[in-house]
């Protein structure tokens, strides 16, 4: 799992395995080509990213924003605009009040 | 209570099994607009006529939280005697699926807005608390529909952006009967707390069930599988039963449980592996950008806290400390909100003891009969108020007050009206009654003699004579009390 990974505990290496896995979920087309450059590049990245474990941070806390302002909210109004037009609009196939996707069932 | 004892084990080759179930509850906030974007939330509306463009994930559209989800949100953990974080994050969760435009969930995982808190659930064999996990808010994703035709799915994106609350429960419950319990208290929660309608056939209400099995006396946890999106109690219960049982003969087979995600088959009655949910653990969480930290200030939490009505918990101490009801009584009053505000509407105005009696024998064994709910309830609470006056009062006995019930249910009349027209008012003149009674002494003098000479069984035989003479109108008390005298 890769869910706020802890970088300070060891390198990360990204191999194959790995580069097939987030292309299969991120579901880009890939191949032996792609592949092998991306290994570097992602390596390299994190290679980089890595200097961040030469600092001392037991006593920071995570920084969560660097905007410093409150979470903007609004009230429960309803906005009553129909917009079904427009987004069906973008749809590769549709009908007239449904995206149509090819089945998806188990 | 010796002997309801807890004993929902299952039988394996091997010897008996404790089942391990965990729940999380998907439940959508009550709200007229959607977590992130203004669009109606108003359900059964033409498809794709409540979505906007942020709901539609166009490029460029940003999310502004709704307040109000906020508010619900608290309250429900305010409700589940939960810990509220003043400091809460949002995530993105990331999946592709043809119901989900943003291609990612936006949810809570690593801060949520609700820590632990409990629920408390009445069983036979005692109360027992089960522990909440946490409560985060998250987006429900749009609907897709599988039957309309042959090759292709529809999607409908109504749905989608809809504010829910995961609630998420410690692995504490162990049958299919706790599992019935836990949803149906914590959907009577919400619904006294007005965050959630629960309403599961429109699937406001649906949940994620976690089942393990482990040898009965064992304390280490088994692998789970986790059954999803399971939309009624009883396909809960029959998911549990059927998971419970298919893992058992895995392992008593020497096999081993695989760590998956499973669905249930509500017309076959099984589960079975969800083969394109393989990767579904690997969501890629991280914090999403468009949104900073939810801050909650301490007044804020207050005075939500100072809304909260009183919650089925309290509400069955009040019943049972200020008017006497039974433990059970008081359970089945605030089981459910719409009962316990019928209850309310014919207690204040007539006898909190009565009222708890009439509803749960009489009118429960009508509904229950006729199948119906206590919201179409073929007998009004103002007129159910006024037969149990009636009856306090001495203008009907209790036995001629079931005649009348049985005329109300036929059409909801005024039980005043009912009896003037009748004529079934209770015979309450002693002098009146008096003279029946004298006559029928007079009439029965073998009795009286037998009577006398103990056999004062025979004392009901003479309230039945009075009774009959009186068309069942005289007034038994009354009755009672004038024949003691007479006999003496």
């Amino acid at each position: 799992m890769l869910i706020y990974p802890n970088f300070s505990s060891s390198l990360m290496t990204i191999n194959k395995e790995t580069v097939k896995k987030i292309s299969k979920l991120s579901r880009i087309a890939s191949n032996e080509e792609f592949e092998n450059s991306m290994i570097k590049d992602l390596n390299s990245i994190l290679k980089f990213v890595e200097q961040l474990n030469e600092l001392n941070i037991s006593n920071t806390e995570p920084l969560s924003s660097v905007v410093d302002q409150k979470l903007y909210q609004r009230d429960d109004v309803e906005k009553k605009i129909n917009e079904k037009k427009d987004i069906l609009q973008n749809s590769p196939v549709k009908n007239e009040n449904y995206f149509v996707v090819p089945k998806i069932i188990e | 209570m010796a002997d309801n004892k807890f004993d929902y084990y299952l039988d394996g080759k091997t010897g008996k099994w404790e089942v391990i179930i965990g729940l999380e509850v998907h439940a959508q906030v009550t709200s007229r607009a959607k977590l992130f974007s203004g669009s109606s939330t108003k359900f059964g509306s033409d498809p794709n006529t409540q979505v906007s463009l942020v709901d539609a994930a166009m490029p460029g559209m940003l999310p502004v939280i709704n307040k109000f989800c906020i508010e619900q949100a608290v309250k429900t953990g305010l409700g589940l005697k939960a810990k509220i974080n003043r400091f809460s994050k949002f995530d993105r969760k990331n999946y592709f699926y043809a119901d989900l435009p943003q291609g990612y969930q936006i949810s809570q995982f690593k801060f949520p807005i609700v820590g632990e808190g409990e629920i408390v659930l009445d069983m036979p064999y005692g109360t027992k608390v089960v522990g909440i996990e946490r409560l985060h808010l998250e987006q429900d994703a749009g609907k897709s529909l599988h039957d309309q035709d042959p090759e292709n799915s529809f999607v409908d994106l109504n749905r989608s952006g809809i504010a829910l609350m995961e609630i998420v429960g410690k692995p504490d419950l162990r049958s299919p009967e706790e599992v019935g319990q836990y949803v149906k208290k914590l959907r009577s929660i919400m619904r006294y707390l007005n965050t959630c309608d629960g309403n599961m056939d429109e699937g406001s209400l649906r949940a994620d069930v976690n089942v393990s099995v482990r040898k009965q006396g064992s304390q280490q946890l088994g692998t789970r599988c986790e059954i999803k999106n399971v939309n009624s109690i009883k396909f809960m219960q029959q998911a549990i039963e059927y998971e419970a049982k298919r893992q058992i003969d895995i392992i008593e087979d020497g096999g081993t449980i695989n760590q998956e995600t499973r669905l249930y088959d509500t017309k076959k009655n099984e589960t079975r592996s969800m083969r394109s949910k393989e990767d579904a653990h690997d969501y890629r969480y991280f914090p999403d950008p468009d949104l900073l930290p939810l801050v909650l200030d301490s007044e804020f939490i207050e005075n939500i806290k100072k809304t909260l009505p009183e919650l089925p918990d309290e509400k069955k101490h009040r019943l049972m400390n200020d008017f006497g009801l039974s433990s059970y009584d008081a359970s089945i009053i605030i089981s459910e909100k719409d009962i316990s505000d019928y209850y309310e509407d014919v207690a204040k105005n007539s006898d909190y003891k009565l009222a708890a009696n009439w509803m749960i024998v009489e009118l429960f064994g009508i509904l229950n009969k006729e199948g119906k709910e206590i919201k179409d309830s073929p007998v009004s609470a103002v007129n159910l108020s006024k037969l149990i006056n009636l009856i306090k009062n001495g203008t009907i006995s209790g036995k001629i007050a079931k005649t009348v019930f049985e005329q109300m249910v036929q059409r909801n009349e005024n039980p005043e009206v009912i009896i003037e027209k009748s004529g079934l008012k209770q015979q309450s003149d002693p002098k009146e009654l008096e003279i029946i009674i004298d006559n029928i002494i007079k009439n029965n003098q073998d009795k009286v003699i037998e009577y006398k000479s103990g056999k004062i069984k025979l004392f009901s035989f003479f309230v039945g004579q009075a009774m009959k003479d009186t068309a069942g109108k005289g007034n038994p008390q009354l009755i009672n009390n004038i024949l003691s005298k007479k006999l003496k």
